[in-house]
């Protein structure tokens, strides 16, 4: 009865629909995976240059986050706000002094909220008399009026401050560096050093001022002792000037005239706490340098990646050919091969994002930093290999569709 | 694009096997030509017919357009002139892509080194055999099951091809190649690979999937292979040199127009 629609010998040319390839959005995933998933080994190392590129990238920004935060912390702990007055700047400005009244008058400026000043005692200290002359350990002796500690938000290790009792006397505290380089552990037992051939009670260690280095190695005796027992000079070296927030450039511009009207060259004006923001900025510097290794890393990875599937496409002409004669179109064998590349790519990703977060937190604990991850970072880390797998996915793809079936099957 | 509902009435859309419709696969004039000094003619005006229910060998010798035939037949190349329909359907004003959606449906292919896929189980290389015409994969399975079991390996389903016998990978190759029940079957050399036993095994089960409906062309170099099966193509230089016709095993006891 059929035989009345087809007379034996005819076909149906024309528009007749042809029946269509179809390959559903699950099954291009589960394509692209069963190459890598059949062939484990392989699978790992090709993911491997992606997911070390990734984990620089993600562990060089996260320790640089963590550790510019630490550093930012330090920065807003100590304050922005101080200032330090100084002689010197000017031509033959060696021998310059700061005016005898510096301390007075910086601290009559109305935007300087504390104020205090360091004089320096040209004297030797020894930790007693057995020490051979000259051997001091670069310690200097410093003379300090009641303040210094608190205008510089120092804090004391061990012991006490001077005050205006002790610093009339021959007390002294001593900075972290200069406790160590003269044997001062702790103050359990009254402890001495000798100055000029003055014994002198040491009744304070001091933590380490991260905004004046140099009073870390100093011995620091009160103003009024330095004076009765010590042949110090009038003229302060430095002065210590805490100025409201806000005002710090206007009134870095107003000192040096306040403080010396003659000669208001000779007077430098500093603020230590822009050294540890150049430092937070070479951090930057470096962080910039190992991005640029970690994108060098990923490039290879990709290339790497590149590579592998170049090879997977030439040994696996048979599948090729196979999936054609089973119906696959060009675009379906390109898709399962980008889509290799891209699994292959974002395995590598993953496992970089992971090792580079572990990294950082391991390493930022260590030091005691806040652990920052960037989301940037992992996102962006992440991104990158999606992108660098398709990159490297298009090539050996194109070569894959391009193999025409019977060229395939030969093989 | 166009939907599947929209078939013409010229052809059913899926013709029952064994009822009379356009033939499984038709050639008509086919020339394949390739290019050279002077062009090489691998097939040199080739027409012939094969109806649904048949099973057919063609024969010759290598060199003989055998392999170039099946190619064409199998819609992996395409001829230099000529038709060739399958199901009814004309190939040759056909795109790449609906050519592909054609040998989705409508053939099935058993190569001589089987060409299953390493890591994958023996359901799921049968399961890639409707995996290009969208049907789901718990469908697919289902339908992989049950086609093992017809080629008898049933108790084979999560095997690794690596772990099995020339011949049990073959008749998974072959369960692939009906899974999606096709107009037709093109074995090329399937028992190329292996023994005297699995190959005498393999045979007799393509002559009884043969017998329960199945379409099959089996290509081989074999002149014993072939005088076992009803009916026998002889390729030499591109033609047809004979065709035998043996009316007692023919499909549906009616003589099969050639």
């Amino acid at each position: 009865m059929t035989s009345t629609l087809t007379a034996p010998g005819d076909t149906v040319a024309g528009p007749e629909p042809a029946p269509r390839s179809t390959l559903r959005t699950l099954d291009v995933l589960r394509v692209g995976a069963s190459g890598p998933l059949a062939r484990r080994m392989r699978t790992a190392l090709s993911a491997l240059g992606v997911s070390i590129g990734i984990a620089a990238l993600v562990g060089v920004l996260g320790l640089s986050e963590s550790s510019k935060s630490a550093l930012l912390d330090e920065i807003a702990s100590l304050g922005t706000n101080l200032l330090t007055v100084e002689a010197g700047g000017g031509f033959g400005a060696g021998d310059s002094e700061l005016p005898d009244t510096a301390l007075a008058t910086i601290g009559r400026v109305e935007t300087v909220t504390d104020v205090s000043a360091a004089w320096d005692v040209d004297v030797d200290v020894y930790r007693n008399g057995f020490i051979p002359e000259g051997e001091t350990g670069s310690v200097r002796v410093v003379a300090a009026d009641g303040d210094l500690v608190s205008t510089l938000n120092g804090t004391v290790a061990d012991g006490r401050e001077l005050d205006e009792a002790t610093s009339a006397y021959p007390n002294a505290v001593v900075g972290s560096v200069a406790a160590e380089r003269l044997g001062i552990r702790d103050l359990d037992e009254p402890t001495y050093v000798l100055i000029d051939e003055q014994t002198v009670e040491v009744i304070g260690i001091l933590d380490e001022f991260p905004l004046a280095a140099d009073l870390d190695r100093a011995v620091i005796i009160g103003r009024e002792a330095a004076q009765t027992y010590f042949d110090a000079g009038d003229a302060p070296a430095v002065v210590y000037a805490r100025v409201t927030d806000g005002s710090v450039d206007e009134t870095r511009d107003i000192l040096p005239a306040t403080t010396d009207p003659a000669n208001p060259e000779e007077v430098t004006v500093s603020r230590p706490s822009d050294a540890l923001e150049a430092q937070a900025a070479a951090d930057d510097a470096l962080t910039t340098l190992f991005l640029g290794l970690g994108a060098v890393a990923l490039l290879v990875g990709g290339i790497g990646i590149a590579n592998v599937m170049v090879i997977a496409v030439i040994e696996r002409r048979g599948e090729i050919g196979l999936r054609r004669s089973l119906g696959a179109t060009r675009a379906h064998i390109r898709r399962q091969f980008l889509t290799e590349a891209v699994l292959l790519s974002v395995l590598g990703g993953l496992a970089g994002v992971a090792l580079g977060s572990l990294a950082t937190v391991v390493y930022a604990t260590s030091q005691g930093w806040r652990v920052i991850l960037p989301t940037e970072a992992v996102l962006g880390g992440f991104a990158a290999a999606v992108a660098i797998g398709a990159v490297a996915g298009l090539y050996p793809a194109m070569r894959a569709a391009r193999l025409a079936p019977t060229q395939a099957l030969r093989s | 694009m166009m939907t599947r509902t929209a078939t013409s009435p010229a052809t059913p859309a899926a013709p029952a096997i064994g009822t009379r419709g356009p033939s499984a696969l038709e050639l008509r004039e086919v020339v394949k030509e390739f290019p050279g000094q002077p062009p090489v003619r691998a097939l040199d005006g080739v027409s012939l017919r094969i109806d649904h229910g048949e099973l057919v060998a063609v024969v010759g010798p290598s060199g003989s357009g055998k392999s170039t035939l099946l190619n064409v037949m199998g819609t992996l190349d395409r001829p230099t002139s000529g038709v060739v329909a399958i199901d009814g359907i004309d190939t040759a004003s056909r795109s790449d892509d609906d050519v592909a959606g054609i040998r989705s449906r409508k053939i099935g292919f058993v190569f001589q080194q089987f060409h299953l896929l390493p890591g994958m189980s023996a359901v799921d290389n049968v399961a890639n055999g409707l995996l290009y015409q969208g049907v789901p994969i718990r469908e697919r399975q289902r339908r992989s099951i049950e086609a093992l079991g017809r080629v008898g390996l049933g108790h084979r389903l999560d095997h690794n091809p690596r772990h099995l016998s020339g011949g049990e990978q073959q008749r998974v190759a072959v369960a692939r190649a009906l899974v999606h029940r096709p107009a037709f079957v093109l074995a090329d050399e399937p028992t190329g690979n292996l023994d005297s036993r699995s190959t005498e095994a393999v045979m007799a089960l393509i002559r009884d999937l043969n017998d329960e409906g199945t379409t099959i062309v089996v290509i081989t170099h074999d002149q014993d292979i072939a005088d076992a099966l009803p009916r026998q193509l002889t390729v030499l230089d591109g033609r047809i040199e004979s065709d035998s016709t043996r009316p007692s095993t023919a499909a549906e006891g009616e003589a099969v127009p050639s």
